[in-house]
């Protein structure tokens, strides 16, 4: 009985913790933002390692999808929660946010799976390589759009998403951010879970096997993929979403190859297919981020240098497509990785 | 062993004391600039400038507050020219390192997150560059050195009408860049509302990291305007203004206070000799503190030192003075933070190297710019100044 | 009418040095299935070779300008060749030997440019360098069209480049042993063919046209920064998958392809739109042809 909900219980009680912690000010504001974004990293990269590590093709436009995330779910809480120059005074009172503040982060995350669709569609035919290249050309897409939209401020970006979280303060006096982002970020592994332990993961990994293969056996390639897709970029929205609400402003340069590409590279450095290795990766990413300021530039020469390294010995990420549970089995009395 | 225990613990005891003395007699201030990404330039030329201004007050003997030297401590973190990275590092700098007071970060995109941590956090923060109205709006403890793009975009629409006599025009921008994008925005509504509807013949843009622009310059061209208004970064214009002589463009080039870099001309050569620009102050011809500034930066780094040197040396040196305004620090964070602001506010008249300056209600600064034409010698002499009314 | 005739001259110039550095994207690709993604980095450390070697002939040596560009040509392509075989020998061969999957391969490349970048940014420091003038400019006017000697002999060029890499890849032995490889890679050692000596060969080949690209690049854009190669890398890349990656003819006709979609919607279109526009085509011309202009499908639907 206990064993079966240890992990419910220890997910509880690290999530109550830093919520006490955060309260109670024991982690300084510093420490809280990287572990924010470091929850955002996790999504980012479990969310890439569906389409790049199960279904096996090589998205590097994921940034793109977490741009649409961001703005959808910033633009309709500033319009309906907080007066602003664009939209004029909030439509409800802003005493709701808290309420409805998990349905924008959701909408924003809708609204990038939609976006999701610019990929998935051109997939039924495309593959590999020229796949690549319609998610790095969708990523320019989303990006172009948003700078020409002059009323939401183009490139000058976007803002006033603060005086959500305000709000949200005001109605209970909780750091709401941390918990929002440790909810999200659970709910997403979670969501990654059941989705690859489903019917339709299996024919995920079916056609990264052999799609002719897979589609013989009846798997229906063309809707595993669109979902995929959607899912995976609906994940990114979700992201996108927190990541504007724990910066308070949005700009489409946050989001464009760069950031792409450091997604692609937690999620290889995770290892393909893994799930455990992707936030293991996001984590470690992010710290080491973090540890390596002091270097300035050099730290930019350092961390590609570790990661060169870490491929010659272990040339399959950290975790290869194994799970924790594969390493330590003992694990797997407590929880089912796959 | 309890003696050993003993001695540890007094020696524990003095080591933190004497931590804490010194941490009194120095002044901490963050620097959150632009060192990688995209501008790496931007992020240089601060450092540089901060650095030497602080081995100027150390050599002195340090900061005098209150009848009190400290020394100053300069703490430069970068925030790799991204939003996020500008948001950690300014909570870094205020919380593990606790800064009294932090400058930059530079650019808009990394300003405006920043700017709403620092206000929020109650720390004082200057932007020496970053020209969008927003960074500072409605933020009493954000501020910033540079003059607004709505004051430079009048300044360069009332020179090009009556200098160069110009009766049309045409601007090409960076759409990504807020700042480009602003100027060049601001300049087209004033330009037609005192040259007539559809006087600036061509509205065009490029991306931040382009390097060809010869199908918008031949289509500005084409358009035969008198003058071409550049809002652009000194990199881009070298470039830009190659191309459209190469296109065969003869005409006036008018730029904004982007440009003002020593680089300019080593990047663009004959080509931009005897070009306009609105900028801070004038290099050629500088005097007084200006000039010696302008000497000795450039016998430390072998460059002459652009807006960005100049600017963060300005705001740097306005938190210093905001700091002697205090009349003495307590050595309480939130106390001194606290005077630290309202001596900010209690600056009257700042004489510094870009201008005299004070701060409006919203922390932005009013001085006067100046328009100067670049010369045979590559340098930047002055034409004409211009004070806000 | 002058316009199109200037904007298609414009176009052949921008879309020269799209091709140019896609070649080597589609060698390297071709042989071994791997993005290079480091190759846009390649180009800028050959452009900075282009500038210190410049500097060097033109004002230690005081050469005159043709001689020192004689003379640069050559050196540039070939120390650039010799950092891109380093990368192969150092990050991409032991990781091939150890048959990791490619797509880890493809992001110690990443890794590889971000390397090149950060370390070019940390020893010349963030200064923009200025290109010096080789030969000098003129400027012809030919009935409102303007063009100079520089953007011909650019254009040329890379005619030239791929005249010699399609001769290169479908005349000679070495040739026809990388189309082996990229064949089937595990019959060709079995048939004698040293498979290491090729794959170096071809990244001599790629490498050394992206120095030649980075040379011809600088003196026609003479702005140097540690992150010029980044951006135009990456639409190489694309160009060269839009024309069919590994394919000579495809990436060589990609690039111009890629050049003169972005010209044409900037001459056309209000030049805001212009990477949507692009890009969007790009996507339609990927959705009617899914394996480029001149890829061949490989696995059929059934």
């Amino acid at each position: 009985m206990l064993r079966r909900y240890s992990v419910h219980l220890s997910l509880a009680t690290v999530g109550g913790l830093i919520v006490y912690l955060a309260h109670q000010e024991y982690i300084s504001l510093y420490i809280m933002s990287v572990l924010m974004f470091m929850g955002v990293n996790i999504i980012m990269s479990t969310s890439l390692n569906l389409v790049n590590g199960y279904m096996g093709e090589f998205s590097c436009g994921h940034g793109g999808f977490m741009c649409v995330g961001a703005y959808v779910s910033s633009l309709l809480g500033v319009w309906l929660f907080a007066g602003d120059k664009v939209f004029g005074a909030p439509l409800l009172n802003p005493k709701y946010t808290l309420y409805a503040f998990p349905l924008l982060i959701l909408v924003g995350g809708i609204a990038a799976a939609l976006a999701g669709l610019l990929v998935a569609i051109p997939s039924y035919k495309t593959r590999g390589d020229y796949l690549a290249i319609i998610t790095l050309a969708s990523n320019y897409i989303i990006i172009s759009v948003i700078e020409n939209i002059g009323a939401i401020g183009g490139s000058r970006g976007f803002m006033g998403m603060k005086q959500l979280i305000n709000a949200m303060g005001k109605s209970v006096d909780l750091p709401w951010m941390p918990i929002w982002v440790f909810l999200f970020t659970v709910f997403c592994i979670w969501l990654m879970r059941r989705y690859i332990s489903s019917t339709f993961g299996k024919g995920v990994i079916a056609i990264c096997q052999d799609e002719v293969a897979a589609e013989i056996m009846s798997v229906n390639t063309n809707k595993i993929k669109t979902i995929t897709f959607m899912v995976s970029s609906g994940m990114a929205g979700i992201a996108g979403g927190l990541f504007a609400y724990i910066l308070g402003y949005v700009n489409p340069g946050s989001f464009n190859i760069l950031k792409s590409t450091e997604v692609l590279v937690m999620v290889y450095l995770g290892g393909m297919g893994s799930l455990s290795g992707s936030v293991l990766s996001a984590i470690l990413f992010t710290i080491l981020l973090e540890l390596l300021r002091p270097l300035q530039i050099v730290k930019w020469i350092v961390i590609p240098l570790l990661l060169i390294i870490l491929m010659q010995f272990r040339p399959e990420g950290i975790m290869g497509n194994r799970e924790l549970g594969d390493i330590f089995p003992k694990l797997k009395k407590f929880y089912r990785f796959k | 062993m309890k003696r050993l225990l003993t001695t540890l613990s007094i020696s524990c005891i003095a080591m933190i004391m004497a931590v804490q003395v010194i941490a009194a007699d120095t002044i901490k201030i963050g620097f959150n600039l632009e060192m990688t990404g995209d501008i790496p330039k931007v992020g240089e030329s601060s450092k540089f400038a901060a650095e030497m201004l602080k081995a100027d007050i150390n050599g002195a003997g340090g900061l005098e507050v209150g009848g009190k030297k400290y020394k100053l401590e300069f703490i430069y973190e970068d925030n790799e020219a991204k939003a996020e990275s500008a948001v950690t590092t300014t909570l870094k700098l205020i919380e593990k390192d606790e800064v009294l007071a932090m400058i930059g970060p530079n650019s808009t995109k990394q300003a405006i997150p920043a700017g709403q941590v620092a206000n929020d956090n109650e720390v004082v923060m200057i932007s020496p560059w970053s020209t969008n109205p927003d960074t500072t709006f409605n933020r009493p403890w954000v501020f910033r050195a540079a003059f607004l793009d709505p004051f430079q975009g009048p300044m360069a629409v009332n020179f090009a009408i009556k200098t160069f006599k110009a009766k049309t025009s045409a601007v090409l921008y960076d759409l990504s860049n807020d700042y480009s994008k602003g100027l060049a925005e601001i300049f087209k509504k004033l330009f037609e509302s005192k040259m007539g509807a559809g006087s600036v013949l061509a509205f065009e843009s490029h991306g931040t990291k382009d390097q060809d622009f010869s199908a918008q310059l031949t289509k500005i061209i084409a358009a035969k305007p008198d003058f071409i208004f550049l809002p652009d970064n000194y990199n881009q214009v070298a470039l830009i203004v190659k191309q459209a002589r190469q296109l065969g463009f003869k005409g006036e080039f008018m730029g904004s206070d982007a440009w003002g870099s020593s680089e300019l001309m080593t990047l663009c050569g004959k080509d931009c000799v005897g070009l306009h620009f609105s900028t801070h102050y004038a290099a050629a011809g500088a005097t007084g503190a200006t000039k010696e500034f302008i000497e000795r930066y450039k016998a430390k780094y072998s460059y002459t030192p652009d807006d960005v040197a100049a600017l963060t040396w300005d705001a740097t040196g306005v938190v210093l003075k905001a700091i002697q305004n205090t009349g003495g620090l307590t050595g309480k964070l939130k106390k001194d933070r606290k005077a630290i602001r309202e001596g900010m506010a209690a600056i009257t008249s700042f004489s510094g190297i870009t201008g005299n300056m004070k701060f409006n209600e919203q922390g932005d600064p009013i001085k006067c710019g100046v328009v100067v034409q670049i010369t045979k010698n590559g340098e930047f002499a002055f034409n004409e100044s211009i004070c806000p009314e | 009418m002058e316009n199109l005739v200037q904007n298609i001259i414009n176009a052949l110039q921008w879309g020269s040095f799209y091709a140019l550095i896609a070649l080597g994207y589609t060698l390297v690709y071709g042989v071994l299935t791997l993005i290079n993604f480091a190759h846009g980095d390649v180009f800028m450390v050959g452009a900075y070779i282009a500038f210190f070697s410049a500097t060097f002939l033109l004002t230690t040596l005081g050469l005159p300008g043709w001689i020192a560009l004689a003379l640069c040509i050559p050196v540039t392509m070939i120390l650039t060749a010799m950092v891109g075989v380093t990368l192969e020998r150092i990050a991409y061969r032991p990781l091939r030997n150890k048959g990791a999957h490619r797509l880890y391969v493809v992001i110690t490349a990443l890794m590889c440019g971000l390397i090149l970048e950060h370390a070019n940014l940390a020893i010349f420091g963030a200064s923009r360098k200025a290109f010096p003038q080789l030969i000098a400019e003129h400027v012809y006017t030919i009935g409102g069209v303007t063009f100079t000697n520089l953007k011909i002999a650019v254009i040329a060029t890379a005619f030239l480049a791929f005249l010699f890499l399609h001769w290169m890849v479908t005349r000679t032995r070495v040739g026809m042993a990388m189309r082996a490889i990229s064949y089937d890679k595990f019959a060709v050692p079995l048939l004698g063919i040293p498979l290491d000596r090729i794959i170096v060969v071809t990244f001599i080949l790629g490498s050394g046209f992206a120095g030649l690209a980075g040379l011809l690049f600088a003196m026609s854009y003479p702005v140097l920064e540690p992150y010029m190669g980044a951006l135009i890398g990456w639409k190489a890349f694309i160009a060269a998958v839009v024309g069919g990656i590994g394919d000579i003819r495809g990436a060589f006709l990609g690039g111009f392809l890629l050049g003169a979609v972005e010209i044409m919607v900037v001459a056309f279109f209000p030049s805001t739109f212009r990477d949507l526009i692009a890009f969007t085509v790009l996507l339609l011309i990927l959705t009617w042809k899914p394996t480029g202009l001149f890829g061949i499908a490989k696995t059929t639907k059934i």
